[in-house]
């Protein structure tokens, strides 16, 4: 399916469609004695110039919607192999579900008798997450996986200061593969983020390891499989490690629809892992968000997770507990994002206990036979992954001048979204690949003919790989301009003028 | 059931390439001690209607009230279009847009929604999204510690107590501490205790608009004690509002955030929803989140990219300017629909019919013995307080009984240090006969 339609063609903004006076969708006039505005809040509050909102017909907003829609390319159209954000197929009933009124119109502050049935989903949801990454306790509350970070990191900084040494324990570790929001997120809870190297393998480097741990580690994060798709085959030992020191293990679940189901996270001695719902579970990825990254921890943790707590009383019914005193606070306004939980939890049902090992194994078949399929024309430095595989065009360059950067783009000619590209960044020229369960050995064949043709352009055309994508809405954008010239919002013609 | 598309011949044919016999030859690297020993602990597998039978029955067990609740969260009509563009799969199942030119309808979409939000809060430049509200004032806090190099962090007493409690903690790592100013007996940010708290050694100040207890705060007297300090004010405010009321912008905000679920998003328990975050051009480099800019192609066309990324984790690590890695893509999506079939006038009837049932209720309950506003004289806009004799919870009970969710306890919140009664809020679906509901039922 090569081609989006409006090739070359500029979609004008809403703000463009918009006429004095026309009118979307009317909505409801009040039905009580109205009083003059200004007799009801006094004059210097009120606006003098209404926000120059879009004035547009409902059916013209919804062309203009659909037009931009069709600019995008998504998992429905093909293949999305971006690695580690696990863009498998989202199934439509979880749309389905998430939008029964009994869920979409629950207010948060609903009283809790009114929302039983909610309050039983998160438990429940919490209940399977817990067996699934064999942890004692589970909050839904962190909105995305970056906030799961945030958490497990905070949960480091509670524990520590609990036992007295929160004021010696300043570092946080991370292996080089790591992504960004881990050394991100150990910052903005005021650890000292320190890389640490792998070995030729691609995992901890023990020795490093050892030499970096002492009584001021407060944790290491590490994500397993990790970031190159290489399973921490040591992992028991490094948590040893980590343990004998005094630190805690957290681990990053970017990668976890590798191996639910066949092993544990808790069993390989973390401490903390955070899920993220939008990878492992389904739910759709929004052109980014909303997520939501729940964190599952050991008993000795779960003094300190945010409030309030999911709890099933003894009647029988459930609540919310905000009565934690040795909690480290709280993350999002309310619980968390309720609409994806519904999502995963539709999906973790339907799956069940068998589902969700065969769903794993399916994603480690995939990408197995996907990369034997591409290793022949690049370069596999750590070997073939787990669930994904991290390729690198270092050969490829050499021998053409064509960058990783420039296949990316030719992929989109042939009706694929890139892989993951430059990350990790101890993979040179990187095209980290994750197909993903949910692809047919057909669709998976048909990109490792497209990354064969591209190769083999390469040699014979370089200009039109290196000048892709050519059937794209636009073509390469002037990244540098943007940032220079800064144009972040749309420019009225009467602001001009003045 | 589950989404595996392999047929028994396919995955034959894929283990024979492979060169194994079984897929747990896969999994060698994982040393057996810590293979799972049997199946999980969890249900068996249901098929789709079995599935949507047992969601069905959970939603049944929460019940739908007349909502009069709000504290950050409003029972707006979300018209019928939004649901249709935002459950379009071209939108929903797409991800950040790394590769720009196959993701220009996600990019554009953003554009028109930072251009919306600096519209509507009266400032120059927007993000493409927070996560909600609360962590939007925190990012503001964490983000004008990094502006001014000064640690102290101030908000008022009725700042949101959950975008209190948030900001607070976003601020434990980092070695700060919120620091509370109190209100006047009118329900107002005491500008006196303000500039006493002020100093050279505070960041910002954080104040909401209209504040929690629904009271509309003077801002330019306190952007001009603030700003005589050196700090920045934050101001969190109730984006529906802003229709009716001077922007945030106008009048001497630095940063501006903002709850957006009204904006299209159902309340579905208080997530997913959308935080907006706006600010002055001199701070566009430092604020947190996705950014997405215009530009030109090859060939001079115009199209969009993320930028200013070198402020994000990806590219600077333990340097950025916040962890953030995604935005809420696809809520701000519905906020940006809303707004464009709402549109201008659209808009403001929304704002104007939520003031005016909200000040007919107040007219309403001024007659009902053992309801008394809390700050009679304030002028507010669609939510106000009430000190109630009875207490709150149990008419929340009764509210209960009746259908009504008649608002929001304020006994939840033992930080605002006000008495015992309710929060109460209204939309322009609020119709005069469930005001008046509300109000007997008050009346007891």
């Amino acid at each position: 399916m090569a081609g989006f339609p409006f090739k070359g063609e500029t979609t004008p903004t809403i703000f463009e469609r918009s006429d004095t006076g026309r009118r979307g969708t009317r909505m409801t006039r009040t039905d009580v004695e109205t009083r003059p505005m200004d007799e009801l809040i006094p004059a210097r509050h009120l606006r003098s110039r209404p926000a120059r909102l879009p004035e547009v017909p409902e059916n013209e907003v919804i062309r203009h919607y659909t037009e931009l829609s069709l600019k995008n390319h998504h998992v429905d159209r093909a293949l999305y192999p971006l690695g580690s954000c696990t863009m498998k197929y989202n199934p439509k009933v979880n749309e389905a579900t998430c939008r029964l009124g009994g869920f979409a119109g629950l207010h948060p502050f609903t009283p809790q008798a009114s929302a039983q049935g909610a309050l039983r989903l998160m438990h429940e949801l919490a209940e399977m997450l817990k067996e699934i990454a064999g942890m004692d306790e589970v909050t839904l509350q962190p909105a995305a996986g970056a906030q799961g970070e945030m958490t497990g990191v905070l949960l480091m900084r509670a524990y520590h200061d609990s036992r007295g040494e929160g004021e010696t324990r300043r570092r946080v570790l991370f292996p080089d593969s790591a992504h960004g929001t881990n050394p991100a997120t150990a910052a903005m809870a005021g650890f000292d983020a320190e890389e640490i190297p792998s070995d030729a393998a691609g995992r901890v480097d023990l020795e490093a390891l050892r030499e970096n741990l002492d009584e001021t580690v407060a944790g290491l994060m590490l994500t397993n499989p990790n970031t190159l798709g290489v399973f921490e085959s040591d992992i028991v030992e490094v948590s040893k490690l980590v343990h004998e020191v005094g630190g805690l293990m957290y681990m990053d679940g970017a990668n976890l629809n590798a191996l639910m189901g066949v092993t544990r996270p808790g069993d390989m001695g973390y401490d903390i892992v955070h899920f993220n719902l939008h990878k492992t579970f389904s739910t759709p990825h929004g052109g980014g968000g909303p997520g939501s990254g729940p964190v599952g921890v050991k008993a000795h943790l779960a003094p300190f997770l945010p409030v309030p707590k999911v709890v099933r009383r003894d009647d029988g019914s459930y609540g919310l507990d905000w009565d934690r005193p040795e909690s480290f606070g709280k993350l999002h306004g309310f619980y968390g994002n309720f609409g994806v939980m519904v999502r995963a939890y539709t999906y973790m049902r339907m799956l069940g206990n068998t589902g969700i090992r065969e769903t794993a194994e399916a994603a480690v078949l995939n990408n197995a036979y996907l990369t034997e399929l591409l290793s022949e024309a690049f370069d596999l430095p750590y070997g073939r992954g787990m669930h994904e595989s991290v390729f690198s065009g270092v050969s490829l360059k050499k021998r053409t001048e064509i960058k990783t950067m420039d296949v990316a783009k030719r992929l989109l000619d042939y009706g694929f979204h890139a892989p993951t590209v430059y990350f990790p960044l101890n993979v040179p020229e990187a095209l980290m690949t994750e197909p993903t369960e949910t692809e047919t050995k057909q669709e998976l064949e048909r990109y490792a003919e497209a990354m064969h043709a591209i190769a083999r352009e390469a040699e014979t055309d370089p200009e039109l790989v290196s000048t892709a994508p050519h059937t794209t809405p636009v073509r390469r954008l002037d990244e540098g301009r943007a940032a220079r010239q800064l144009d972040l919002k749309w420019s009225f013609p009467e602001d001009a003028e003045a | 059931m589950s989404f595996i598309p392999h047929s028994e011949t396919d995955r034959r044919e894929m283990l024979a390439r492979i060169g194994v016999s079984d897929v747990r030859e896969l999994y060698d690297d994982v040393p057996e001690e810590i293979l799972l020993d049997g199946d999980l602990d969890i249900p068996a597998p249901l098929s789709e209607w079995e599935a949507v039978r047992e969601l069905a029955e959970l939603a049944d067990l929460n019940r739908s009230l007349v909502c009069f609740a709000g504290a950050g969260q409003y029972d707006h009509h979300v018209p019928a279009a939004v649901d249709h563009i935002i459950r379009r799969s071209e939108f929903y199942t797409a991800y950040t847009p790394y590769q720009p030119e196959v993701a220009q309808g996600t990019l554009q979409a953003i554009y028109e929604f930072q251009t919306m939000v600096c519209e509507l809060t009266g400032m120059d430049v927007a993000n493409a999204s927070m996560y909600d509200g609360p962590s939007a004032a925190a990012e503001a806090a964490v983000m004008s510690r990094a502006v001014t190099r000064r640690s102290r962090v101030l908000a008022a007493r009725t700042l949101h107590p959950h975008a209190r409690k948030v900001t607070d903690t976003y601020l434990q790592g980092l070695g700060g501490e919120l620091e509370i100013v109190d209100s006047g007996p009118d329900g107002l940010v005491d500008t006196g205790a303000l500039n006493g708290a002020l100093g050279d050694d505070v960041a910002c100040v954080l104040v909401q608009y209209p504040n929690f207890l629904g009271c509309i705060e003077d801002l330019e007297p306190l952007a001009e004690v603030t700003h005589a300090a050196g700090a920045l004010l934050v101001v969190l405010v109730d984006p529906v509002t802003l229709s009716v009321l001077r922007p945030p912008g106008e009048l001497g905000a630095d940063i501006v955030v903002a709850e957006g679920q009204p904006f299209g998003n159902a309340p579905s328990f208080g997530g997913p929803v959308v935080g907006l975050f706006a600010a002055r051009q001199k701070l566009v480099r430092k604020m947190p989140g996705r950014i997405v800019g215009a530009t030109v192609d090859t060939e001079d066309r115009r199209g969009y990219v993320l930028t200013l990324q070198t402020r994000e984790q990806q590219i600077r690590r333990e340097k950025a300017t916040s962890n953030i890695c995604t935005n809420q893509g696809l809520n701000a999506l519905a906020a940006t629909v809303h707004l464009s079939l709402l549109g201008r006038e659209g808009m403001q009837e929304v704002a104007e019919s939520s003031v005016q049932n909200a000040h007919y209720a107040w007219r309403r309950l001024e007659d009902v013995p053992g309801v008394t506003p809390l700050y009679p004289e304030t002028p507010f806009a669609r939510e106000f307080a009430v000190a109630t004799e009875e207490n709150s919870r149990a008419i929340l009970e009764r509210g209960f009984d009746a259908g009504i969710l008649a608002g929001v306890s304020l006994s939840r919140f033992e930080s605002l240090e006000v008495p015992d009664g309710l929060l109460l809020a209204f939309t322009e679906k609020r119709s005069r006969a469930e005001i008046d509901r509300l109000v007997d039922l008050l009346a007891g």
